[in-house]
C-alpha cells in the first residue's frame, strides 16, 4: 500500500502529516496490522528534505547518487557534432577541436552515446545528491537530498523510490507543486492525500493538485490543515467536485509550537494518534 | 571573417536582439564579401541550455566573432572555448552594431554579462 | 534597473503575502510571480490580463501505429520507461527524442507542446508578469526565465527602475532561474526547525551564485529560541536580518479578503512590514 502526501502549495503541512501519520501507524498499540506489516516513510522532497528533523532516525546507510552522463574519448572523437545535434537538453557543445559537456543539464537519456558514429562516448557517474536511510520509532525512514546547484531532481526521487517495499505501509512525502519532481514522487501510488489550508492560496493550489492527480489517475482525498471557521470555499469546492475531506486539523498554536521545535505533535499530544489511524483506515477503504 | 549577430529580423536594418541564447535569429555577416545570411535560432524554444545551442549554431556557421546584447556564462564559456570572440552591449540595428564593432566601440566580453545559466 | 527576488525555501512562510505588501509600498516597479508551479500572487493583486503568450516545452512524441512495425527498438532504448506496448506515455516521457531518431521506419511523429502560458497584466499597483504552468509539465525553469525577461524588457521600455520577483520554492531549477542576475535576495523564513534548515540551504545557494541576501524572520514570536538561532546563523554568515514580523492572524485574514496585508490593516504588523520595506529599499540602492 503506497500513500503519497502532496499539496499544490508548499507550507501547508505535508511533512507534518506524513511524519505524524507514519509515527501513529508504527506504534504497536494503535494498529497491530500496520505495525506488523511495517511502516516505511520516504521523504521525496529532495530539494528541501525536512522529514528527518521530526523522525530523527539513526542513519544506517548513506548512498551517493550518480546520474550517468557522457564522457568523450578524445582519441576516437572526430568532432562531427552528431552528439550535440541529438541532445534535446543542449548539454553538449562541439567545436572544431573540442567537446564541452554540461553534466548539470543532462537527463541521462543515452542518446549521445547511442548515436555517436565513432563509438567515442561512454558514460560516467555525475554526483547529483545522496540518499540516507535509517529507522526510528519503528519507522523505516529514507530521504534524498539534492546537491546545491543541481537542477534535475527526478532521477534522485526515482532512486529513492527503489527502496519501496509494497508489502509495507509506504508513506511518501512528495515535494510541493505539480511539476516533474512531484509527478515522479506521486506516480505509482495507490492513494494520494492532498493537504491544503483554508485560504484562497490553499484553494488555488489544491485545484492544481487535483488536476494533476486526475492526469495521473491516482485516487485522492483532502485533508484541511490549520482549520478555522473563517473560510469555507475549500468545502464548497470539494462538495462540488465530489472530493472527500477526510479530516481537519485545527489551527492551534500548540501544534505550531511543537512543529517549530522539530517534534511530532502526535507524540506530544497522543490523542492525535487515533485520528491518524482512522485516517489511514478511511484511505484503505477509499482506495479499494 | 564571419560575424554572428543576434538579430530580431532578416536584414542589416533589423534591431539587434538583446538576448543571445533565445534571440530570434542570427545574422551571419561576412566581413570580406560584405554578404550576409539570416539563420533562424533553433534554440529560441529550447527547454534548457539555449545559450549552448545558440553558440553551437554560431560556431557551425563559421562565426569567429559574436555580437549581442548580453550573454550568459554557459554560452560565453563555450564560445571562448571554441576561440570565438564575444562583444556585448549592442543595442541599435545590425548595421550600426557592425560599424561600432569595426570602430572598436563595442565592449569585448571577458566574462558572462548575466547571471548563472545551466537552468533546466 | 534593480531586481529584488524574494525566496523562502520552504513554503508557508508568508513570502507571497509579503511580496503582495511590497507591491503596495514600492513605487514605480514591475511585479513578477516566478512561483509558476503554484502561482498565488494574482490572488492578492487581482490582475487584469492584457497579453497572453503560449509557452512551449520539450517536444511531444507519438507513435503512428499505421507505420510502426513493432520492432521494439524504441522501447529498448527509452531510459525513462515511457514506451510500453508501442505507446508513449506522455507523463513519463522526458522528450529526449531518441525513439524519434532511432525508429527504423520513421513511425514516430513529433510536435511542439504548449505546456504553459504567461501573461502581462495590469493591476492597481502597477504591471504584473505572471505565468501558469500546465499540469504535469516540466521546464518551469525555462518559463521562469521567460517571465523575467518579459518583465525586464517592459521595465526598460517604460523607464521603470525596480523589479520585484516572488521566487519559487525549493533550491532546484526554477529557483536558480529566478536567481540569475538578480541584485538582492530577500529570504523569508520562520523560527521552526524546518525553517532554519531551509534557510541554510538557500543561503548556500546564494553563496554559490555570489548573490547578496537579506533575511526576514516571519512569525518570530512563535519560537524565540529558534529566532535567536536564526539571528546567530545570519551573524555567522554575515547576512543582515532586515526585519522581524509577529505571528499575526492578520496575514490569513487579509488573504481571505484577497487584500495586501498593509492595505487591510494599519496595525503593528503592517508598520513592521513598512520598516522592513524601507530597509530593503535602501539596500537596493535604486
Amino acid at each position: 500500500m503506497i500513500i503519497s502526501i502532496a499539496s499544490g502549495k508548499g507550507g501547508t503541512g505535508k511533512t507534518t502529516i506524513a511524519t505524524n501519520m507514519a509515527f501513529s501507524l508504527a506504534q504497536k498499540d494503535n494498529c497491530p496490522a500496520c505495525e506488523q506489516a511495517g511502516v516505511q516513510l520516504l521523504d521525496c522532497d529532495v530539494e528541501e528534505p525536512n522529514g528527518y528533523i521530526f523522525i530523527k532516525p539513526k542513519v544506517e546507510l548513506r548512498e551517493t547518487v550518480f546520474l550517468d552522463v557522457p564522457q568523450i574519448d578524445e582519441e576516437k572523437c572526430t568532432h562531427c557534432g552528431e552528439c550535440a545535434k541529438v541532445c534535446a537538453y543542449n548539454a553538449i557543445f562541439v567545436a572544431d577541436n573540442k567537446v564541452i559537456l554540461f553534466p548539470q543539464l543532462c537527463h541521462s537519456c543515452g542518446g549521445c552515446s547511442y548515436f555517436c558514429p565513432q563509438n567515442a562516448i561512454s558514460e560516467v557517474g555525475h554526483e547529483i545528491g545522496e540518499i540516507a536511510a535509517g529507522s526510528a520509532y519503528g519507522i523505516e525512514f529514507a530521504y534524498g537530498k539534492l546537491n546545491i546547484g543541481e537542477i534535475v531532481a527526478p532521477p534522485l526521487i526515482k532512486k529513492l523510490k527503489e527502496r519501496i517495499n509494497e508489502d509495507k505501509v509506504v508513506i511518501i512525502d512528495a515535494p510541493p507543486g505539480t511539476s516533474c519532481p512531484v509527478i515522479e514522487a506521486v506516480k505509482g501510488s495507490d492513494f494520494c492525500l492532498l493537504v491544503t489550508e483554508p485560504t484562497p492560496f490553499g484553494l488555488n493550489d489544491l485545484k492544481l493538485a487535483v488536476e494533476m492527480l486526475k492526469v495521473l489517475k491516482v485516487p485522492f482525498a483532502v485533508l484541511i490543515n490549520r482549520w478555522n471557521e473563517e473560510y469555507f470555499e475549500i468545502d464548497s469546492y470539494c462538495n462540488k467536485e465530489n472530493i472527500p475531506i477526510l479530516i481537519r486539523i485545527p489551527l492551534e498554536r500548540k501544534i505550531a509550537e511543537v512543529y517549530s521545535e522539530g517534534s511530532l505533535f502526535s507524540k506530544e499530544l497522543p490523542e492525535w494518534q487515533e485520528t491518524f489511524c482512522k485516517l489511514f483506515d478511511s484511505i484503505v477503504e477509499l482506495s479499494k | 571573417m564571419k560575424i554572428a549577430i543576434s538579430s530580431t529580423g532578416n536584414d542589416l536594418l533589423s534591431q539587434v536582439d538583446p538576448r543571445f541564447g533565445r534571440c530570434q535569429k542570427f545574422l551571419i555577416f561576412d566581413s570580406e564579401t560584405l554578404g550576409f545570411e539570416a539563420v533562424p535560432n533553433e534554440a529560441v524554444n529550447a527547454a534548457g541550455g539555449a545559450g549552448i545551442k545558440a553558440a553551437q549554431l554560431a560556431v557551425d556557421n563559421g562565426a569567429k566573432v559574436v555580437i549581442t546584447g548580453s550573454i550568459g556564462p554557459n554560452a560565453f564559456n563555450v564560445l571562448s572555448g571554441a576561440g570565438v570572440q564575444v562583444f556585448a552591449g549592442a543595442t541599435r540595428n545590425i548595421q550600426s552594431a557592425i560599424d561600432d564593432y569595426k570602430a572598436g566601440k563595442l565592449q569585448k566580453v571577458n566574462q558572462a554579462t548575466n547571471g548563472p545559466g545551466a537552468r533546466g | 534597473m534593480k531586481e529584488l527576488t524574494v525566496l523562502s525555501g520552504k513554503g508557508g512562510t508568508g513570502k507571497t503575502s509579503l511580496v503582495g505588501a511590497f507591491a503596495v509600498l514600492a513605487e514605480n516597479k514591475v511585479m513578477i510571480d516566478c512561483d509558476v508551479d503554484a502561482a498565488d500572487l494574482h490572488l492578492i493583486l487581482k490582475p487584469e490580463v492584457k497579453e497572453t503568450n503560449d509557452f512551449y516545452g520539450l517536444n511531444e512524441y507519438l507513435i503512428n501505429r499505421d507505420i510502426c512495425i513493432e520492432c521494439g527498438k524504441c522501447e529498448e532504448l527509452c531510459r525513462f520507461k515511457a514506451i510500453d506496448n508501442f505507446q508513449i506515455d506522455v507523463i513519463s516521457c522526458e522528450g529526449c527524442g531518441i525513439c524519434f531518431l532511432a525508429c527504423p521506419v520513421s513511425a514516430i511523429e513529433t510536435k511542439g507542446r504548449i505546456c504553459g502560458q504567461w501573461f502581462i497584466s495590469k493591476t492597481k499597483y502597477g504591471p504584473l508578469v505572471h505565468a501558469k504552468l500546465g499540469i504535469a509539465q516540466e521546464n518551469s525553469g525555462k518559463l521562469v526565465a521567460e517571465v523575467r525577461k518579459a518583465a525586464k524588457k517592459m521595465a526598460q521600455k517604460k523607464g521603470i527602475s525596480l523589479v520585484i520577483t516572488d521566487g519559487s520554492p525549493g533550491i532546484g531549477c526554477p529557483v536558480i532561474a529566478s536567481l540569475s542576475g538578480t541584485d538582492l535576495v530577500l529570504i523569508v523564513t520562520e523560527p521552526t526547525v524546518s525553517g532554519v534548515h531551509d534557510l541554510e540551504r538557500i543561503l548556500d545557494l546564494c553563496a554559490h551564485f555570489k548573490i547578496k541576501s537579506l533575511v526576514c524572520i516571519n512569525k518570530f514570536d512563535l519560537n524565540l529560541k529558534k529566532t535567536r538561532e536564526i539571528e546567530e546563523l545570519c551573524k555567522e554568515r554575515k547576512v543582515e536580518v532586515a526585519g522581524k514580523i509577529d505571528y499575526d492572524p492578520i496575514f490569513t485574514k487579509a488573504l481571505i479578503k484577497g487584500m495586501p496585508v498593509v492595505e487591510f490593516s494599519d496595525g503593528e504588523t503592517s508598520r513592521r512590514i513598512k520598516t522592513l520595506w524601507e530597509n530593503i529599499y535602501e539596500k537596493l540602492n535604486v
